[in-house]
């Protein structure tokens, strides 16, 4: 494994819910990044994000990780759940919610 | 009309499943002079596409499987590429 698949995999072990976008929550620069950050703060759960554009090894390691071309990502519990399609997909079938609640993870404070 | 990339995601996909159902939308002017806005008006698309292929794989194998066959389009020529796949109702 090389250091990027290692420090990536080291932040998706490390955090119960995490998103890979472009920008930040409150300043993200993609519409599918604003998307997946909406779905999520609906969701009410506590994420950590990464800021892809602020690390071309991680924005071009990500895409290797997951066997993903695009990002936005989220991981759940070391898992990759999806882009924002799936995350919208799941979310209005509820089981974004669900799969949250399954996996125990922290809602947001 | 459709744009080269677009003629290409159309044939890439007919070729590789057979679909009961292929739409390509281009939805880049809608983002014209967004981040992402490479002003070769083929930046953003949706894919609708319906294939009994797609019948024993989860939401991800099927996202999987059209940017597969896409090869190196999404993400790097295409900006943006919603994707709804489906399989045909039994």
């Amino acid at each position: 494994m090389t250091d990027t698949q290692t420090r990536i995999s080291g932040i998706v072990g490390d955090n119960d819910v995490v998103l890979f976008m472009k920008g930040t929550p409150l300043f993200p620069q993609c519409g599918f990044s604003s998307r997946a950050v909406a779905i999520l703060d609906h969701c009410g759960v506590a994420y950590e994000s990464v800021d892809v554009l602020q690390d071309m090894e991680i924005r071009s390691g990500i895409k290797e990780y997951s066997d993903w071309p695009t990002i936005p990502q989220l991981y759940v519990k070391g898992e990759f759940l999806g882009g924002s399609d799936i995350m919208m997909e799941m979310f209005e079938a509820g089981e974004l919610q669900q799969t949250m609640d399954e996996k125990g993870v922290k809602k947001a404070t | 009309m459709a744009g080269p990339v677009q003629e290409e995601m159309e044939r890439l996909l007919q070729d590789a499943f057979s679909p009961t159902r292929l739409e390509v939308i281009n939805d880049s002017a809608s983002h014209a002079g967004h981040s992402g806005d490479d002003g070769s008006g083929e930046s953003h698309f949706t894919v609708v596409i319906e294939a009994a292929a797609f019948a024993d794989m989860n939401r991800i194998e099927r996202q999987r499987a059209v940017n597969h066959a896409l090869g190196d389009i999404p993400g790097q020529r295409v900006h943006a590429l919603a994707i709804k796949a489906s399989a045909p109702a039994a």
